[in-house]
């Protein structure tokens, strides 16, 4: 099961990244555990300036703004 | 098209600039053929502000697209990633007008002005550097500067442009100046250094393509209700309300204290360049005067109070306030001389 965690301290663009990997795991039926992080700290500690950032089993694979829909079908 | 994108990026920008100069120039014609058939007197007032609205809202529109996709294909180049590399271990000076320059083509969302503020200081940009940078990102951008140029014309978007990038610069060097790194939160100041690397670009032209068509469809899906509003208001409202219903409050004759009084305003309030446009259309129509309107405009796109609450988690209490002040009184500043002069 793939580890993704949204990078986020709670704007309009983190949700929708958020609503979208939810969306495109239930379409596909890959197996996710998703997780939201608001914590500054947290985020920082990944190295993200730019946020919604989104992290793949502990890898940071996008920052700033929402990912396009080919992208995630790539993490998935 | 996706085949021809492709293959000739350059062709097809080429096609593109040259299909929307000539839809750009074809609009005012367009707009009279499309007045003249309707059941009106030509003249009469409704007529003017029809024509007016069928005219301005195209030609906005089309104006804000093509400079978004531009600016979208620019931004591509400088990722804030880019930025700090190229900003860490400037020295002040050079370094404020730098950060405040690259605060125009650097994507910046203002949920992100936490984390890159941290980014900036933990790569060892100066704090005075990344407050220049952070405020001019947020002001001094395409979509206040493109709706200024085609509503009120270029001569009052370049004041804003170069009046904005002033007031960045100064209030960033000041703030260095002042040496305040102690006013920090600790959990900032005891972050581990980084140093600013950049990965090795590998974007193509037909990348920056896409990138472009993706910030106008973000962008402008986002704001086009805000720029009808604008326009509509600029076109309908002169007959309904009398002209110099602002004019005792924020126009030439008022007191001096008009231009504190709407940044006092404007500070607290929060509304991105496109939604104030409608605002500052109401407000000039009514006999408000320019400086005031500006200064009105400036305080109300820099500084809001959500912001001022996330900045609180990195910044000290008293660094917020000197940073509110000093921004706040450049404003001002640029309100004064903007009615001593126009």
């Amino acid at each position: 099961m793939k580890n993704i965690k949204v990078l986020g301290t709670g704007c309009a663009n983190c949700k929708n990244t958020l609503k979208l990997i939810e969306e495109m795991a239930k379409e596909k039926g890959a197996e996710i555990q998703l997780e939201k992080v608001e914590d500054l700290q947290a985020i920082m500690g990944y190295g993200v300036m730019s946020t919604p950032g989104v992290v793949l089993d502990g890898k940071v694979v996008h920052a700033g703004g929402v990912p396009s829909r080919d992208k995630i079908a790539g993490w998935l | 098209m996706k085949k021809f994108i492709q293959n000739s990026p350059r062709a097809f920008l080429l096609i593109a600039a040259m299909l929307w100069f000539g839809l750009y120039k074809t609009l005012e014609p367009f707009s009279h053929v499309l007045v003249k058939a309707l059941p009106l007197e030509s003249g009469s007032h409704s007529y003017n502000a029809l024509q007016f609205f069928f005219y301005d809202t195209p030609k906005v529109l089309l104006l804000l697209a093509g400079v978004v996709m531009v600016m979208g294909m620019i931004n591509s180049y400088f990722t804030p990633e880019r930025t700090r590399a190229l900003l860490a271990g400037r020295r002040e000076g050079v370094g404020n007008i730098m950060a405040a320059l690259l605060g125009i083509v650097t994507p910046f969302c203002s949920c992100s002005a936490v984390p890159l503020f941290i980014g900036f200081v933990q790569a060892g940009v100066p704090l005075g550097v990344t407050f220049s940078f952070l405020i001019s990102a947020p002001m001094v951008n395409e979509i206040a500067l493109t709706l200024l140029f085609a509503l009120f014309g270029w001569k009052i978007a370049a004041l804003y442009l170069g009046l904005g990038l002033t007031i960045a610069i100064l209030s960033g060097y000041i703030i260095g100046r002042l040496k305040m790194e102690a006013h920090l939160e600790d959990w900032v100041r005891n972050m581990p250094s980084v140093t600013a690397t950049v990965e090795g670009d590998t974007l193509t032209l037909t990348d920056r393509i896409y990138a472009g068509f993706a910030s106008v469809r973000e962008i402008v899906g986002k704001v086009w209700p805000y720029v009808l509003a604008g326009i509509a208001i600029g076109a309908g409202i002169h007959g309904y309300v009398p002209q110099d219903f602002m004019a005792g409050l924020m126009g030439k004759e008022a007191g001096w204290w008009s231009v504190p009084l709407s940044v006092l305003i404007g500070v607290p309030m929060y509304a991105n360049a496109a939604g104030i446009i409608p605002i500052v259309e109401a407000l000039l129509a009514k006999g408000a005067s320019l400086g005031t309107v500006l200064a009105f405009m400036m305080s109300v796109i820099a500084l809001s109070l959500p912001e001022m609450v996330i900045l609180r988690k990195v910044l000290k209490l008293r660094l917020i306030a000197v940073f509110v002040g000093v921004v706040a009184t450049g404003i001002m500043l640029v309100g004064f001389i903007f009615n001593a002069v126009v």
